[in-house]
């Protein structure tokens, strides 16, 4: 998302979603329009697991308090704060935030994408998303492998699947509604494409073959894709 | 050479994790093998009751963790097979008595002393999941044809993938009902496979016998089920061995394949 704003940056990291705030400027102001941002685009933040980058911010307990609570009415689960100030990790480890990004697995992660790339901003995954596994992104997603049931995809752009697609999958979360979904076998168990929704036919035997789904006169309509 | 580390694993409850485990081991020293099975399922242990060996229990993996005795004192030898150690659980304590670094270490004292560490894990993906699979070399997931348990392995595999080093993971399927399948009741192995993409290493049907067995405490491999669990112990071992020891013959054609498919 190339905010309108740049006293603070929204993107999509492995672990969810990451809120970057500059360290200038009110915290009371600059949190409320970051929250703004997220009423209005609801369909995407919500589920939401949060972490915030406040550079050099010092942040006190109540500020970081009243901020998170102001997240979980928006059912958005901030875990984590980083920060250089002294102040701001005293107030995340009171607050029992992590105050780094780093996961069980051990990596740093930031798929950085810079704003001079041709065309709108894509995510790889290079592997089956498996039953609990979540992608949120705000430009498109590309996965190369399976979308297994109970994984999800929630995308402001497009999504593809040079796979099967059986979870959830969302795509123009943030509104768009020319973004499409593709799949090698489109299966989904819900498919939502900005405010439209549908969900597979019961069709088990049924032969897997390409096929795109878009919005078409105001709902969504599946037709084979010819890659 | 030390010993090959497997663990038994579903994500689901109620599977048959520690049936497998048992079978298997049992099936790997009638094929001459020396094998230790631990049963990492602390708080709930079931595997020595399995193996009909609970009334010789003296020690347990706890006992050892805690320095209470040696490692040495806790293996119970079975008695129809002497090359079978079990290594039973406490019954008193929770999985959080344990650490994965903790099992790895006894994993490692033992690994000299066998050929195959057979590893039963808890229901969950929690602290004694992680304890069971922390010194796996590789890992066998259990699931039944039925959609809930195949989820539940689907998450299991995706947590594995995620792990450094991962191990590589083989399918097991379990329970498998030749007319329910027939009926076009049942999930086949084809749609389990379809669904989880990981390699099979073996199909057991259901089959009375494990019941009957798991009550005397002695495995049964003579049974149906029993021939199943020692032609996962051959592919185990490393044999190639085409399936054709599925419940309806004709209806699994395609996965003959997949056995020789990646691992
Ligand atoms: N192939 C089979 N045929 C018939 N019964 C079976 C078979 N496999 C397992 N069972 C039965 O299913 C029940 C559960 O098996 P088991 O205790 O091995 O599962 P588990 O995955 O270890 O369970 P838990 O998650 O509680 O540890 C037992 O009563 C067992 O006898
Ligand atoms: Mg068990």
């Amino acid at each position: 998302m190339v905010s309108r704003d740049d006293s603070f940056a929204i993107k999509g990291i492995r672990e969810g979603l990451l809120v970057t705030l500059s360290a200038e400027g009110e915290w009371e102001a600059l949190t409320a329009r970051v929250l703004a941002r997220i009423d209005e685009k609801q369909a995407f933040f919500k589920g939401a697991r949060v972490a915030l980058d406040v550079g050099e911010r010092p942040v006190l307990p109540h500020e970081m308090d009243s901020f998170r609570l102001l997240l979980n009415k928006r059912e958005i689960t901030l875990w984590a704060v980083i920060s250089s100030s002294h102040t701001t990790q005293t107030s995340a480890r009171h607050a029992g935030l992590e105050t780094a990004l780093v996961t069980s697995q051990g990596g740093l992660e930031s798929p950085e994408v810079s704003s001079e790339m041709q065309g709108a901003p894509g995510l790889f995954v290079n592997q089956t998303m498996r039953n609990g596994r979540t992608v949120r992104y705000e430009g498109h997603v590309t996965v190369f492998g399976d979308v297994n049931a109970g994984a999800q995809i929630i995308a402001g752009g497009s999504v593809i699947v040079w796979g099967k697609l059986r979870g959830i999958v969302h795509a123009g979360a943030l509104g768009d509604e020319t973004a499409f979904v593709c799949a090698l076998d489109l299966a989904p168990t819900q498919l939502r494409i900005a405010g439209y929704i549908t969900v597979s036919p019961e069709d088990k035997r049924r032969k897997p073959r390409p096929e795109i789904a878009l919005v078409r006169n105001g709902r969504i309509i599946a037709e084979s894709w010819n890659p | 050479m030390g010993a090959k580390v497997v663990t038994v694993t579903s994500g689901k409850g109620g599977v048959g994790k520690t049936t497998v485990t048992a079978n298997l081991s049992a099936a790997l020293v009638s094929l001459e093998k020396r094998v230790a099975c631990i049963d990492a399922d602390i708080g709930l242990r079931n595997l020595d009751l399995i193996l009909g060996v609970e009334n010789r229990i003296k020690y347990h993996l706890v006992d050892v963790v805690e320095g209470r005795c040696k490692l040495q004192d806790a293996i119970v030898k079975h008695k129809q097979f002497p090359n079978l150690s079990i290594i039973p659980a406490a019954q008193d304590r929770d999985k959080s008595a344990i650490s994965p670094t903790q099992m790895v270490a006894i994993v490692n004292d033992l690994s000299p002393h066998y050929d195959y560490i057979i590893i039963d894990s808890p229901a969950g993906i929690e602290r004694g999941f992680r304890n069971a699979v922390a010194p796996a070399q590789e890992v066998l997931i259990v699931t039944n044809p039925e959609v809930s348990a195949v989820r539940d392995a689907d998450r299991v595999i995706g947590l594995l993938e995620a792990a450094n080093p991962r191990p590589p993971a083989r399918l097991i399927i379990n329970r498998v009902k030749a007319e329910m399948i027939k009926r076009g009741d049942m999930l086949t192995p084809d749609d389990v496979f379809d669904m989880l993409s990981i390699p099979l290493i073996g199909i057991i049907p259901e089959d009375e016998a494990v019941l009957v067995a798991g009550n005397r405490g002695m495995p049964d491999l003579g049974s149906r089920a029993g021939h199943a669990f020692k032609t996962i112990a051959r592919r185990l071992m490393g044999e190639e061995i085409p399936l054709k020891d599925a419940p309806t013959p004709g209806l699994f054609r395609r996965l003959t394949r997949l056995f020789g498919g990646r691992t």
